[in-house]
């Protein structure tokens, strides 16, 4: 049992922490966010040469083939440095999608050119509802035409092809399609962009049924929580670089025992938040049986420590904290729209419930 | 990573299982229950068995009657202790700190005096650490020891000494230069708690019984062969022990919480709320969900710290926040298991109507303990602030 990375594992991690510190630093991100979509196509290439867009996809599409554990330091590394744009949205979300319910023509057409870096691509869920319970959904596609409104669809405008969940089965949507209208929602992360995307009798092709689904929300839901522990580990890092310089009664304000205090809640929350998110991935990894239940432990609990950790963080900082100026409530922008991302921790309390309360009742009425 | 067991821990782990499955006695749910001064008997003679089959401390060197297990090794064997709901070991502090400290720090002819019986549950010790004006504070602690030809003639007051009523040996901190800075001026004395002037009192704490004890030293003489490590260097060996403390004992908590929360489960089926089961009631969901994940990120947090260990070779100060979680993490599992019981929550052990013939009142109050011993949430969080992160230091 070894709940270290292998060196590898390390070397890939330490090489994507490079590369976006180099490629993507915070004044880049400042420049990216105030753009209609937060996507710039020069950055976009370099991540592809890296092979970021293929990392864990079959080599037969173009992919790297790595794992779960490879993805989600990765994307620790993306969140970290706040990366804006579609990584997550095109190789995560609409990736692990294409992955887990197309058929392999549809792959080979679509994934690999996602793997090759020719396409951005998103997975459109949410209705006006609002709810990640995918028994909710209204739209239905089976005509092979697509009606309706979906919300909250990340990176839409810069995508080539919209992948739709529907109540009947999962659909994609070319983007230069007639009858889609693609408008953005205006939102707190200025980095990640948000979307309606209404479709109008919008010819879909469907991929494959929603049974599959479960399994690709659950990788993209864990590379979202490492994300949010990248984001976490940046944001502790800055408070506590600042709570050393910063000096208010002759001494820094880290001497403070209500300041330190602070701080160690911080890393309490990222280290337990990264304990959660490398076990979710290592059990998606090899199909463990705990799998669904691993992930909902980690999402909900990075939901709220993401929220938490940034909370303290902004405070800590004083005044500076609730400044424009200092990047903190970057961070913190993203970790509420995280926070809400595949399910907030209400959510996936309520599912750890139904997977261990529930099954276990099951198997005492068996018995 | 890979959090399957390899071969050599299913191995290890299926020896112990058939081990375990042959010899751990039926009856000690009786026993238990009874006061502490009778169930110790007990739990002698079943730690004498552990050791007969070389599994007292199994992280223990082999040279000195352990297996040399890895740290992994080592938790599963406390989940399977718990597993199979193996009684607890008498020698606890012997075992789990003073041993390895001594292991650590003294010279052969301390490791084959103490060690040997130690693991045979023969000589069972205490922790002389805490005193009235040194608690978080621990290195101004005021025990004195004097030179004296040969021998250290030990004054002061030790308070917090768990199995201080039963302990053969000591393992006291005492001051042996104040002249010197207060970390420098400290000795670990091995000492013999039948020596004159050594006085045991019983104190009586939140629960009723009276686990811990104060303890007087009034001109105990002490050979000089019995110190530990070197003469001022006290707070080295003082903090290894400490280290060890809060670094293995998540391991043997995990099983135990896990269990709670199960029974928690259980229980919420039968205990009716708004006029359904408590397990169908949407915020007991969500309060049961929550301590099921914590539990289990306890776990994987120990897992990581292990993995960390197994890489550095040593405790670091990272083991600070798995205390913090644990103890934090059982008070909310109590308080939970409270309002899940309503009223009978507060039913004590001898109440006909109580829960789990009390355990859960019992588990209320003993629980604010957790939080303070063995360094409160406080000095963990200024570990964390200071050796982790850097920050200055604040005392």
């Amino acid at each position: 049992m070894e709940f270290g990375l292998t060196e590898s594992q390390v070397l890939l991690k330490d090489n994507a922490r490079k590369f976006f510190a180099g490629e993507c630093p915070m004044e880049e991100v400042r420049r990216l966010m105030t753009t209609d979509t937060a996507y710039d196509a020069a950055l976009w290439n370099k991540m592809v040469e890296q092979g970021y867009t293929g990392v864990i996809f079959p080599e037969e599409y173009g992919g790297v083939g790595l794992g779960k554990v490879e993805l989600i330091l990765l994307m620790e590394e993306a969140g970290r440095a706040l990366l804006p744009g579609p990584l997550f949205s095109t190789v995560v979300l609409a990736g692990s999608v294409l992955d887990a319910v197309a058929t392999a023509v549809q792959k080979k057409e679509y994934l690999s050119s996602i793997c090759s870096g020719d396409a951005r691509s998103t997975v459109a869920i949410l209705e006006s509802g609002g709810s990640w319970n995918l028994a909710d959904l209204q739209m239905t596609g089976a005509s092979g035409k697509l009606t309706g409104e979906k919300l909250f669809v990340p990176d839409a405008k810069v995508a080539d092809f919209i992948i739709v969940v529907a109540r009947d089965g999962v659909f994609l949507v070319d983007s230069k399609a007639a009858g889609l209208d693609i408008q953005p929602m205006e939102a707190l992360d200025l980095t990640r962009k948000l979307y309606s995307v209404r479709f109008n009798g919008t010819p879909a092709q469907q991929l494959g049924n929603t049974a599959g689904l479960a399994r690709a929300f659950d990788v993209a839901a864990t590379a979202l929580v490492a994300e949010m522990v990248g984001g976490m580990q940046r944001s502790l890092d800055i408070t506590v670089e600042y709570a050393k310089m910063r000096k208010q009664f002759g001494h820094p304000i880290g001497m403070f025992q209500a300041v330190q205090h602070q701080c160690a809640d911080m890393y309490l929350e990222t280290e337990s938040a990264r304990s959660a998110a490398y076990y979710a991935a290592w059990t998606l990894e090899v199909n463990a049986p705990d799998a669904a239940v691993a992930v909902s432990i980690a999402k909900m609990y990075a939901s709220d420590a993401a929220r938490t950790v940034g909370n303290r963080g902004i405070q800590v900082h004083g005044g500076m904290g609730f400044t424009w100026e200092n990047d903190l409530h970057l961070y913190y922008r993203r970790a509420k729209a995280s926070e809400t991302a595949f399910g907030d921790s209400t959510f996936h309390r309520e599912r750890i419930a139904r997977l261990v309360i529930d099954a276990s009742a099951a198997s005492v009425r068996s018995a | 990573m890979d959090l399957n067991l390899n071969a050599e821990e299913i191995k290890f782990r299926d020896e112990l299982r058939a081990w375990l499955d042959a010899n751990v006695p039926r009856d000690w749910a009786e026993w238990r229950e009874k006061p502490l001064e009778e169930s110790f008997t007990y739990m002698r003679a079943w730690q004498r068995k552990l050791h007969e089959g070389r599994w007292a401390a199994v992280s223990w060197p082999k040279e000195y009657g352990g297996r040399s297990a890895t740290l992994m090794q080592t938790a599963i064997f406390w989940e399977e202790m718990s597993r199979a709901q193996a009684p607890s070991m008498a020698n606890a502090l012997g075992l789990g700190l003073i041993g390895p400290t001594i292991i650590a720090f003294g010279t052969e002819a301390q490791k084959k005096r103490y060690i040997p019986k130690i693991l045979s549950a023969e000589e069972i010790w205490c922790q002389g650490f805490s005193e009235p004006n040194a608690g978080s504070d621990l290195a101004g602690l005021q025990t004195q020891a004097r030179l004296e030809g040969d021998h250290y003639i030990v004054n002061g007051q030790k308070v917090w000494t768990s199995y201080g009523w039963v302990g053969d040996w000591c393992e006291l901190v005492v001051r042996t230069d104040p002249n010197l800075p207060k970390h420098k001026g400290l000795t670990v004395l091995l000492v013999d708690m039948k020596s004159p002037g050594v006085e045991v009192r019983p104190l009586r704490q939140i629960t009723g019984e009276s686990e811990f004890n104060e303890l007087f030293f009034r001109d105990v003489r002490v050979p000089v062969e019995n110190v530990l490590g070197k003469v001022n260097d006290g707070w080295n060996v003082a903090v290894s022990t400490l280290m060890y403390e809060r670094g293995s004992y998540g391991a043997r908590l995990h099983l135990m919480f896990k269990r709670s929360i199960e029974r928690l489960i259980e229980l919420s089926r039968t205990i009716q709320k708004n006029g359904q089961p408590a397990a169908c009631d949407p915020l007991t969901r969500q309060k049961l969900a929550q301590l099921y994940a914590e539990v289990e990120i306890m776990r994987l947090n120990q897992l990581r710290a292990f993995s960390r260990i197994t890489a550095t070779g040593v405790p670091g100060p990272e083991g600070s926040i798995l205390k913090i979680f644990w103890s934090e993490l059982n008070q909310r599992l109590q308080q939970v298991a409270q309002e899940l019981m309503g009223p009978y929550g507060q039913l004590v052990t001898g109440d006909r109507r109580a829960v789990d013939k009390g355990i859960w009142s019992y588990g209320y109050l003993r629980t604010r303990g957790n939080t303070i011993e063995a360094g409160t949430s406080e000095v963990q969080r200024n570990i964390i602030g200071h050796f982790v992160l850097g920050l200055p230091r604040s005392y």
